[in-house]
């Protein structure tokens, strides 16, 4: 099974840029799951979003993310799972889930 | 002549987490397993088999691999489950007996990512067996809806992935007591609820009573004994069951702890409830359900409530706030202080909690009882009346009326 593992986290806590302390956790956390992770990556703040919409084949597209919210998507992991208390256990181990929260989210794969 | 309807409710539980362990799927084992309960009731007006358990366990396997090779993708499932299936088939030849997987189950059915009302039906359908009709009737909702939720859940289990195994050690703690959480609700559900017939609520802390039986069962098996608080559970279940005959007098009112007729409590439960939490207690430091049994057994062993020891209630309500810091246990901690230490007393602790609990009937009314035996006669009538307005149980409410009319208020007024 694939995961997603969705870091949301206020992002005032890290849109000047993240700890050292911090970087050096989620290297430490990369090092232990290295095995799982397929992919990941750490995003810009939703000061930096822009929302894309279709309709009626004309294009809108406006400033900010989709939906304002009290955490804000800040990261993800792209993880392999033998089933969800597995991707849990490794979604508790996120240095951010102390701050903010993990969506785990299974992946619909079609077949 | 096999009654058909006991061999179901007693063996459901235990074919059916066998069944899922073999298939890897809810909707599967539940199916077939039905299908096997009703081709018994045609098969088995001729001729009974020697183990119906086991005859039961065969017909639903075969039903179920029909089922599966009916579906799209069979061919790769068949491959995938035939290891499982052969290895179970063995084990039904060799000793005659299904493998008992319900200890996995009962972590499946109440795992945390499941919401708490779906984990409370899922474990009373597949591990007790209930109907999904019986379920609905003793939660008071719609069949539907309560059939919509069973389904909702075990395609979350299907489509996340929900493993269907015993929590490693390190997680063993968290998962027990959400397991434990669900046992306790539901038993609460039948024990406390606002509203509902008095034989479906029985029947939910009947259930409530025999799944944890069960589950200490289970863990004994599994890890050579069962955790204290698990013991706890169990007494603080039994130790209130006891006394369900006096809690509500024949026309339907309302009884209170101190007025029950104590030589009506079951005392088979009473000293198998005191014997489990004292040997809890023995065992490691309380948790809150070794706590709330703790007092149930003092109030068991009492032969009066004047006679109780009321000093060691607050105790043990006290010790129970330091690890269940709620509004509503410091109320309990307030009433037994009064009995303890003098009305004055509890009522400052109750007047304390004005803020945290003004909306909870329950806390008017103790306010109002306790003004009473202060002889604080109007105050006592309208904190009665403040109860009254805010309590929705009718046999609450039929408590407070009398309560209201004994010191001469207005019926009218409320």
């Amino acid at each position: 099974m694939k995961y997603l593992l969705l870091i949301y986290d206020t992002e005032k806590r890290w849109e000047n840029g993240y700890e050292k302390m911090e970087l050096a956790e989620y290297g430490a956390f990369a090092k232990e799951f290295s095995a799982q992770i397929l992919g990941g990556h750490a995003l810009k703040p939703t000061a930096t979003a822009t929302t894309v919409r279709v309709r009626d084949g004309k294009r809108l597209t406006t400033d900010g993310p989709f939906a304002e919210t009290k955490e804000q998507l800040g990261g993800y992991y792209l993880v392999e799972a033998a089933d969800l208390d597995e991707a849990l256990g490794i979604a508790a181990k996120i240095p951010g889930a102390r701050y903010g929260s993990i969506e785990v989210r299974p992946l619909l794969i079609f077949a | 002549m096999i009654d058909l309807d006991r061999l179901c409710r007693a063996e459901w539980g235990h074919l059916l987490s066998s069944l899922i362990r073999a298939f890897g799927d809810f909707d599967v084992a539940e199916e077939a397993l039905q299908e096997a309960f009703s081709a018994a009731v045609v098969e088995w007006a001729e001729a009974a088999p020697n183990n119906p358990v086991a005859w039961l366990y065969g017909t639903a396997r075969h039903r179920a691999i029909d089922r599966i090779r009916h579906r799209k993708r069979s061919q790769a499932l068949l491959a995938e489950l035939a290891p499982f299936d052969e290895r179970h088939l063995q084990s039904m030849i060799h000793d005659d007996a299904v493998p008992d997987e319900r200890l996995r189950l009962i972590f499946t059915c109440c795992h945390p990512a499941l919401a708490e009302e779906a984990r409370v039906a899922l474990t009373l359908r597949t591990l007790g067996g209930l109907t999904t009709e019986e379920i609905a009737h003793a939660f008071l909702v719609p069949t539907s809806t309560m059939a919509q939720r069973l389904v909702r859940a075990k395609s979350k289990i299907r489509e996340a992935a929900i493993p269907y195994s015993i929590p490693e050690a390190t997680d063993l703690p968290e998962r027990l007591s959400a397991v434990m959480a669900v046992l306790y609700l539901i038993f609460n559900e039948g024990y406390a609820a606002a509203q509902g017939s008095e034989l479906q609520r029985r029947a939910l802390c009947r259930e409530a009573i025999e799944l944890t039986r069960l589950l200490r069962t289970l863990l004994q098996v599994r890890l050579g004994h069962a955790p204290a608080e698990v013991d706890s559970l169990l007494a603080l279940m039994l130790l209130h069951d006891a006394r369900r005959e006096t809690r509500v007098a024949a026309d339907g009112e309302l009884v209170l702890l101190e007025e029950q007729d104590r030589s009506r409590w079951d005392r088979a439960e009473l000293e198998e409830g005191c014997a489990l939490v004292y040997a809890a207690l023995e065992r490691s430091r309380p948790g809150t359900y070794a706590l709330e049994a703790a007092i149930a057994a003092v109030h068991a062993e009492s032969a009066s409530a004047e006679a109780t020891d009321w000093a060691q209630i607050a105790g043990l309500y006290a010790r129970l706030l330091e690890l269940y810091p709620s509004p509503v246990v410091a109320l309990n901690r307030a009433v037994a202080v009064a009995m303890a230490d003098g009305c004055d007393a509890g009522l400052a602790l109750v007047d304390a909690l004005e803020q945290a609990l003004d909306g909870y009937h329950l806390w008017h009314a103790a306010r109002a009882d306790l003004l009473r035996r202060l002889g604080r006669r109007d105050q006592a009538i309208a904190s009665y009346q403040r109860a009254r307005a805010l309590a929705h149980n009718a046999s609450e409410l039929r408590f407070l009326a009398r309560r209201l009319a004994e010191l001469g208020a207005e019926a009218s007024v409320s």
